[in-house]
Parts: C-alpha cells; structure tokens; sequence
C-alpha cells in the first residue's frame, strides 16, 4: 500500500511538471494552443475530405473548399503562409474526441454550433462564426412520388451516424408520430452510395451537402429537395473551451474575411488597399483593420497585419464562397442566407476596434 | 516413337480427367454441374470486365492510389527507391539462383523463373498501357522492369565469381535498403521533409505493414518467452498483454490510440498520428505472433533446454542458441499467417480516418465524376491484397522448406 | 564444491536477482501507469470531461435501423447500448453456426473423390483468406446486396421474398411499395452475416481439413473394407476422431469472429460498435463509452473461451 502511494505520488509529481513546463512559454497571451502551432510549424485542421465545395481531395491530391479556406487562412494569421497545414480527415463520430484530445487544432468540418456541443458540460467546444448557414433537407428520387416529409413514413432514410441530422431527424419524425427506418452510415460517401444504389426511399443531410452532391449525380434533374426544413443548421469552425485565447484568435480570422467583404477588399486590391491606407492618415478604419494603426492583432497574439496575411491567401467571404460552393462553382448555390447583412444576409462582423 | 508420345500423354490425361471428374454417377452429376456454374460465373464475370466496367477511374487517379498526397516535386524519391528495390530484388533472385538450396536444379533460368519473369513482363509491358500513363511515367516503368531482370541475369551469371566473404554479408542488403527507403520517403540527411500525414494509398499501406511486421515479431518473441517464463510477475504480466490485446477488436484500440491517446500523455506531446496507428498495428500483432511462437516453444522437448544449461550455458544464451531456432522453425507457418493478417488489418485505417489504400479508395469514390464505381476499384484492390498475401505465403514457404533439417542443403549446419 | 569459497553477494545471487530485476519491472511500469493516470486526471479535469455514468440514463436521442428489444429515441443510452449488443450477438451466434457449416463443408469437400470439387475448395480457401475482410465486408454490401432488385421486381419463392430491403420470411406482402413479413432480415445484416460467414469459413476449412488429415489412414481403409460408406465413414469414423484436433483451432477462429463483426459500421449495420460511436459523439464521453465496448467484447470472447473448453473437455474425454 505504501509502495503504490509512493508510486502515485512519484507520478502526480512528473505529471505536473509537465504540465508547468507547458504552461510556461506564450509571449503574454495564454495560448498552449498557439504555442504549439507555432512550435510545430503546422497547422492540424480536421476537415471532412469528403464533400465537395467544402473540403474534397482532388486527383491531384491537394485539399479544397470552404472549410479548407478558414484553415488556409488561419494558418496565414498564425504562421504566415497558407500552406502549413496538415489536414487530417475525420469521420463525424471521431471529430470532437480528436478536438478535445488535442490531436487537431481546429476543426472545420461542417459542424453545427448547438447548446450541447458548446456547453461545459457538454462537449465543451468553443465556436468561431458561422461560416456556412444551413438547413436541414431531405431528398428524394422525383419517380417515388413523394412530396413531403410525411409521406416518407414507415420507409428507410439514409443518414450519417453521429450528426446532428441524425437528432434533427428522430425530433421531427416523432413530432410527425412517423414510424421510419433509420440507416446509419460512418461517413457521407458511403450514405448517399446507399441511396444512389436505392436502399433508401430518402436521404437527409444538409440542404447544401444534398444539393452538392446532386451535382455529381448521373441524372441531377430525377432527384427532388422536399420543400420541409427540419432544422436551422449553422456551422462552425471549432476550437476546445479551455483555450480561450486560440478560440479567440480563430474567430476573429473569420470574423476578418466577412469584414474584407463588407469593406470590398479582396485577393487581387488588398496590396493597393494597404497602401492607399499606409499613405492616407484619414482611412482610420483601414488602418486599424490592416493592423497599420494599433494593435488589434497583437491583443489576440497575432501579427499585427493577420487580416492582410489571411485574405491574401484566400481572399474576403465572398471570394472563398463564390470560388468554392458559389453560382461559378459545381455546386452553384446561392448567397442566400450567406448574403452579407447589408444584402439583407446574416454574414455579420463586429466592429474591428 | 516421337510421333505417338503426345497421343499417350493425351490418352492420360483423358483417362485421369475422365477418373477424377466423371469417378461415379454422382461426381459426374456434381461435375457437371460445377462446370455449368464456373463456365456462367466466368462468362458473366468477363461480359462485365469487357463490357459494362469503366476502368478510367484507376488511371486517372494512379498517382493518388500510389502515394496519397505526396508532393508532386518529391516523388523522384520515391522513384528512385522503387529502382533500388528493383535492383536488390534481382541480385537476390539470381543469387538464389546461382546458390539453390535442398539440392534444387543449378540451372540460371529454372521452369519456374520463365514463367515468373513471363508474368512480370506482361505485367511490366501491359499495366502502364492499360492506365493510360503518361509517356515518361511509361518509360521509367519500363526502366525498372529492364534493370530487374539485367540484376537477375548478372547475379545468376557471376554471382558464383564473388568471393564467400562478401557474399555472406550480401543479406544485409535488406535492412540497409530499408533504412535507405525510410529516409528517402521521409527525408532528413539533406532532403526535404515529408510528413507523414501526406503519405497515402500503396505507399502508406505497404510502408505500416511492413513496420508492423518487422517489430511485431522481436515483441511477439519476448511475450511468448515471458509467458512460459517462471518469474510470476513476467509471466503474469505477459498473459495478461496477451489476453488483452486478443480480447479488443482492433477497430476500437486503433480509435483508442487515434483519439483519446491525446489525454493519456501531458498537452501536446504526442506522436504524429500515422506512427500511432503503426504502433497500435505492431502492438496489435504482437499479441498474435507471440502465441503463435508460443506454439513453437510447446514443439521444442523441455530436455533441449535442460541440456544446453546443464553444459552450463546461460539461460538467455541457451534460449537463443537452442531453443528459439527449433521453435521458430515450428512456428513459421503460423506466424507468417499473423503477417498476412496483419497486413489485412491495415485496411481498418481507413476506419480512423487514414488514407490508406482502401482510404484513398473511398476519397476517389466520393469525387462525383466516379460516384458508383464502387465494383471496378474493390476488385483492383482485392486482387492487389491477394497478391501480396499470397506472395508472403508462397514465401514462408519457400523459407519452410530451406530450413527443414531434413532437406539436404541444411544438413551442414 | 563442498566447501563454498565465497557466496557472491546478495545482488547476483541467483536467488534474489530474477525478483529484483522483477521488483525494478513493476516499480517502471507503476511509474509509467500512474505517469499516464494523473495526466489522463488532470487533461479530464481540465476539459471537464471526469468519469460519469450518470449520462447512461440520460434519453438517447436517437432511433436504431433494427432492433430485437423495442426501443425509440426516448428511451436511455444504456438501452440503445444494450439493443447494440443485442444485434451483436445475434450475427455473431448466426455467423458461428454459418461459419462452422460452410466451413465443414469446404473443408471436408477437399478430400472429395470429385477433383474439380477439390480444386474448388483449395480455391476457394486461397483466395477468401488472402483478401481483407474489410473490403469483402464492403464488397458484399455497395456491390451485391445493393445490386438486389426492389419493390414489385424483387425475387420471390413462396413465403420467401429476397428485396434490395431485406429478405422477409412467412407470407411477405408488398404494401405502399414496401415489402413486409413477420421475420424479416436487412440487407445490412444480410451483408455482415456473409461477410463474416464466407470469410471464417475459409479458416475453419483449413482447420478442419487439417484435423481429418491427422487421422491415420487406416482409419479409412478400415471402414472401406467394413462396408461402410465414404459419407457413413467420414461421420461416424473420421470427424469424431478429428474432432479432437478440430475444437481447439476452433476456438481462435470463433473469437475472431466475434471481434471482427465490430466492422460492422462498413455495412449499415447498427450492433455494439457502431451505437457506441454515436453514444460518444453524442455525450462526448469518450473514456466510459471505450472501457463499456472493450468490456462487452472481452466477455462475449471469455464466453465462447470457455464454451469451446468445455467443448474440447467433451471432445477429447472419449478418446479413452
């Protein structure tokens, strides 16, 4: 007994000089997070990998798409180049076990901000800004005749395990006092593949997931979104709650590329904007946004130009969604909700002061 | 007399096809139907193949399948390691060739190498056509297969000239190639660095399994001893390892080391995710090939033990000299199975979220241009398991019988 | 040796020294244990993750595919748990049964007097163990069972119905376009059970084929001349015998078997495994649900341990 008390104590001890030796470094701002980063030289971004417009391996193997540009440009805020970042696909079931374990820095993944995942006592994750504002649909193949949600009673619907579809679905259907068949699968591919090969008379997933893959259906015009909206779906990059400090940093990153739209700054006139706002003291707005005037970006321990660094490398809101998932794009969706507010759209950012 | 030989011969094998498919009434029933069904399945299996797959997907995405996501401007690297493979494959072969063991035939190109050269030829001639490659990529195949055989035909020609002293040192060729490869794949000593998580398809399949073989086996070894072992705490501690490790499912102590390792160990030390799920591999199969070896150990009399130490060897030399030899000869076929499963196993990466081969596999899937070729892919990366599974075991048994003490060649050991 | 010169010290006596070397053992992996526990404490404390149960009772949210118990979203996660494994067992007890017949079969067949049959079943056995389970799994889900025509084309005998659905049992119906019956089985499970069945049969026939082969010729030759028939023969003579060589490969491929069914989640099929991911996505409680799954499968293992060691106990008590 006195061995194993020696034993335990010999090991609390080791345990907490490492953890002393971690929280030691961080040039004024607490952030073991950014420490890391910045020690490891990379960025870990969770990403699907899977859906594309929002993050999809080409056949060349490079990595694209909306949640993949909030990476980019959070590894220019942090590290200065878009580039260092380490990708690592994760399936919705293992995402917030690897974002609170620590294996990934930040997790932009088309995650849905809800209560329970935000909460302390819940999944604990810290949200930065919606970046995509969704819904949750259903779809169906045009010749089953099926016009609403209802009429999908008593028949099998595919849906991704460990969603909040999944949740969404089971509500409304029980509202509905609809008895169905819930097929779960690990990962999106593999559900609508279910769905394509016709296991299921519907599939459910975000409006904009549905619509995406529609795209790349053999016949897009024999599929149909029905008209029912299970949910409000926001989604969110993410960070863990007990680094306050990083979470900080990442949210105001994308708070930055939604003001980059709304001042009409982009990719290609930033150079020029920095210096009409270098050589003219009246720009205060500018300056302080191009961290030419104080020290916003110091405040959340990032250069003092991350705004710069980070549309440069994917340009303002606007240009990643018309790029990735916009009417130019495969997937052509509209801004909609994604419209910025003074468009009558919810993309809003605070004031940079 | 020349011109009745093959009359006879055809004679016989009539006779014998006749005795072995058409014995009884009911093996002819049962032949014929079996034949009825192979010949549907085969029709119906090349009517597919010919007719209604689209292999497109497979060329268009060949580098993705080899090497996942490594840089583009790197991947002479890997180029070059697949030359010296080349090269140290052929020098073994034709070595093997020149040296036979059990008394085989000292012949430089046996029956059985025509046809092994045969296959590899067409293969070497017919997949980069069939892929629709691009030139240079063509060629440099084509390179590879050349040097292969040039390294073949000269160690089998002038491998007898080489004097036994270098010879001998010849094996360590492997593990030196291995450490070559390893630096070349990642970099360091110069080269550009190339993290693990940007290796993906056949290369990271190959590269964790061949890991997980090499340290599984010296683990795996060192389990079984400590399980027979009579120090209590080592025995113990073993059987329980053991019995653990085979009481999980591998998928779950793969997500334990993927995802909740990270509270384990204190913040942000942790090892980059690739060589966790190569260590969890290693871990996994340990357990395995420990019990496998074991097996062996149980073949090996207790006198043989009792002797060596009673002429006053150690105990850890006794067992090194004398017991492990005869136990792992016993144990081979066993633990050559445990590789070939482990090398199986490697595809639940894909479960975790690695770009393995089947990871990749599922990648390429989801891209909408080649949504639902589910059949086409599978089947390529069926028939790619089963080779290399099956060439492990045709190897463990090549080895089997070169270490029979029974065979002629051994007897002067 | 009668007079002892110098006793070495107590250090190197052979006596002690294998318990200090064993002392040191367990004092470094105590060491490295509680090193791994306090950081485990304190990176849970610090996430306020600590370990609970009391989310167990907590509704689960979510509907289940197929389920033996009844159970709805309203009903607690140890429920849903508890359905999971229920579905475990179920495909691992069929899969055993399937498994253990098909591979006796292939097993026997290659003794057959047939030679195309005994081609067959080296064929067979070659190629199944040399492909990843894994990938059949998938195989026999997106590309055979997927292929199943649906609704008014499905495959029909009567009282038997063979849909991209499911295959139902007992005077199916086609109702609104959708196949019901008293007993029916998904594809999905469908899919799993041939996965796993195909796949282990291939071992245990060379489990079995190994065990007939260790009986003695003159076994057979014995029998022959008796009158006995080749059929009469193998049951009565040769698979008792063998048996006792059988059993305990038995055993190793049963376990696998239970264990690998956790692949599951390649297929759709809702058992232990894949209920547990959603639970932990859902609660985030990644330590408690871990300790439950690895447990349940560690006893379901000891289970069929100790059913194949009574078994063998059985098998090898009439050798006398």
């Amino acid at each position: 007994m006195f061995l194993l008390r020696q034993v335990l104590f010999a090991g609390s001890l080791l345990g907490s000089l490492a953890l002393i030796g971690c929280a030691g470094d961080g040039d004024g701002i607490q952030s073991q997070k950014m420490a890391a980063i910045k020690a490891r030289g990379s960025l870990i971004c969770g990403v699907d990998g899977k859906i594309p417009g929002f993050s999809f391996v080409s056949s060349d193997g490079s990595y694209s798409g909306l949640d993949v540009d909030i990476c980019k440009a959070t590894a220019a805020a942090v590290l200065s180049d878009p580039a260092k970042v380490t990708y690592r696909d994760l399936s919705s079931t293992e995402r917030f076990a690897a974002l609170s374990s620590g294996e990934v820095d930040l997790l932009s993944r088309n995650t849905t901000m809800t209560l329970s995942r935000d909460a302390a006592g819940g999944n604990a994750l810290a949200f930065a800004p919606t970046t995509f504002f969704d819904g949750q649909a259903v779809m169906v193949p045009a010749s089953s005749g099926i016009q609403s949600l209802k009429q999908v009673a008593g028949k099998p619907i595919c849906v991704e395990t460990g969603t909040s579809t999944e949740l969404n679905l089971a509500d409304r259907m029980r509202e509905l006092s609809a008895a169905y068949t819930p097929l779960k699968f690990q990962s999106g591919d593999q559900t609508f593949a279910a769905y394509l090969q016709g296991r299921c008379v519907a599939v459910t997933s975000d409006r904009s997931q549905l619509a995406a893959k529609r795209t790349g259906f053999p016949n897009p015009a024999e599929h149909l979104l029905l008209p029912d909206m299970l949910s409000k779906e926001p989604l969110n990059p993410a960070t863990i709650n007990a680094d306050p400090a990083w979470a900080d940093a990442v949210r105001w990153v994308v708070y930055s590329l939604i003001q980059a739209e709304e001042l009409g700054v982009t990719a290609a006139n930033i150079d020029a904007k920095v210096a009409d706002a270098k050589a003219n003291k009246n720009l205060a707005q500018l300056r302080r946004f191009f961290g030419v005037d104080g020290d916003l970006g110091k405040q959340l321990g990032l250069p003092a130009d991350f705004v710069v660094r980070s549309v440069k490398a994917v340009g303002n809101y606007g240009e990643v969604f018309e790029r990735n998932v916009g009417t130019g794009s495969p997937l052509k969706l509209e801004r909609g909700f994604n419209q910025q507010w003074r468009q009558g759209g919810l993309m809003y950012s605070p004031p940079f002061l | 007399m020349a011109s009745t030989a093959p009359l006879v011969v055809q004679a016989s094998l009539l006779r014998r096809l006749q005795k072995e498919l058409f014995g009884s009434r009911v093996d002819g029933l049962l032949s014929i139907a079996l034949l009825a069904a192979l010949l549907a399945a085969g029709l119906g299996f090349f009517r597919w193949a010919l007719f209604q797959a689209q292999w497109a997907v497979l060329g268009a995405n060949s580098t993705l399948f080899a090497v996942g996501r490594y840089p583009v401007e790197q991947q002479w690297r890997l180029w070059l390691l697949i030359g010296l493979l080349a090269l140290a494959t052929g020098l073994s072969w034709g070595l093997l060739r020149a040296f036979p063991g059990s008394g085989g035939v000292r012949a430089l190109w046996p029956r059985n190498d025509h046809w092994a050269a045969a296959i590899l030829a067409v293969l070497a001639l017919w997949l980069p056509m069939a892929l629709h490659l691009t030139p240079a990529i063509k060629v440099r195949w084509w390179g590879i297969f050349a040097l292969l055989l040039l390294a073949r035909w000269a160690a089998g020609r002038y491998g007898k000239a080489i004097p036994q002293t270098y010879r001998r040192l010849f094996p360590l060729l492997w593990p030196l190639l291995y450490l070559v490869g390893m630096v070349l794949i990642s970099g360091g000593l110069g080269l550009v660095q190339v993290p693990p998580s940007e290796w993906g398809g056949l290369l990271l399949t190959v590269l964790m399994a061949t890991f997980a073989i090499l340290l599984c086996f010296p683990l795996g070894v060192l389990l079984a001893l400590g399980r027979r072992s009579e120090l209590p705490l080592l025995r113990w501690g073993s059987v329980i390892y053991i019995e653990f490790i085979r009481g999980a499912p591998l998928i779950t102590l793969l997500f334990l080391g993927q995802n909740i390792l990270g509270f384990l160990l204190p913040g942000g030390f942790s090892p980059d995710r690739v060589w966790r799920a190569a260590w969890v591999l290693t871990f996994f199969a340990a357990a395995y090939v420990a019990e496998a070896v074991r097996s062996g150990l149980v073949a090996v009399p207790a006198g043989q033990l009792e002797a060596a130490r009673s002429l006053g060897l150690p105990m850890p030399l006794a067992l090194v000299h004398v017991v492990l030899p005869q136990a792992l000869r016993v144990a081979l076929p066993a633990t050559v199975g445990q590789f070939i499963s482990l090398l199986q196993d490697t595809t639940l990466l894909s479960l975790v979220g690695l770009l393995d081969l089947l990871g990749t596999a599922r990648t390429v899937m989801a891209n909408p241009m080649f949504l639902g070729k589910n059949a086409e892919v599978y089947l390529v990366l069926a028939i790619l398991f089963w080779s290399c599974c099956v060439a492990l075991g045709l190897g463990s048994r090549g080895l089997e019988t070169r270490l029979n003490p029974h065979s002629p060649s051994a007897q002067k050991a | 040796m009668t007079s002892r010169p110098e006793s070495p010290p107590w250090w190197r006596n052979r006596r002690y020294l294998p318990w200090l070397v064993q002392g040191v053992g367990a004092l470094l992996i105590g060491v490295v244990v509680a090193f791994l526990l306090t950081n485990l404490l304190l990176n849970l404390t610090a996430r306020g993750l600590l370990l609970s149960w009391s989310w167990l009772g907590q509704p689960a949210g979510f509907d289940l595919a197929e389920t033996v118990l009844p159970f709805d979203a309203s009903l607690p996660y140890w429920q849903a748990m508890l359905a999971g494994l229920v579905n475990t067992l179920r495909v691992v007890i069929a899969g055993l049964v399937g498994a253990t017949l098909l591979g006796t079969l292939i097993g026997t067949a290659s003794f057959s007097s047939n030679g195309l049959l005994r081609r067959l079943a080296r064929i067979y056995v070659e190629v199944i163990r040399n492909i990843p389970l894994l990938l059949q799994l998938i195989f026999w889900y997106f590309v055979v069972f997927l292929s199943l025509p649906n609704g008014r084309d499905a495959l029909q005998l009567p009282g038997i119905v063979l849909a991209k659905s499911g295959l139902f049992l007992g005077s199916p119906a086609l109702i609104d376009g959708v196949w019901q019956a008293p007993l029916r089985f998904t594809v999905e499970f469908g899919a799993l059970l041939t996965g796993l069945v195909v796949y282990t049969a291939a071992f245990i026939a060379e489990v079995v084929r190994g065990g007939i082969a260790s009986v003695p010729n003159g076994q057979w030759e014995a029998a022959t001349s008796l009158g006995l028939s080749p059929l009469l023969t193998l049951r009565r003579i040769v698979l008792p015998q063998a048996l006792r060589v059988i059993v305990p490969g038995l055993n190793s491929q049963y376990i696998s078997l239970a264990k690998n069914s956790s692949l599951a989640v390649a297929c759709g099929f809702t058992d232990l495994y894949s209920v547990a991911e959603t639970t932990l996505n859902q609660t985030g409680r990644a330590i408690e649900v871990m300790l439950i799954l690895l447990g349940s499968y560690l006893v379901i293992d000891l289970v069929i341990s100790a059913l194949m060691n009574a078994l063998n106990g059985l098998v090898q008590l009439r050798e006398r």
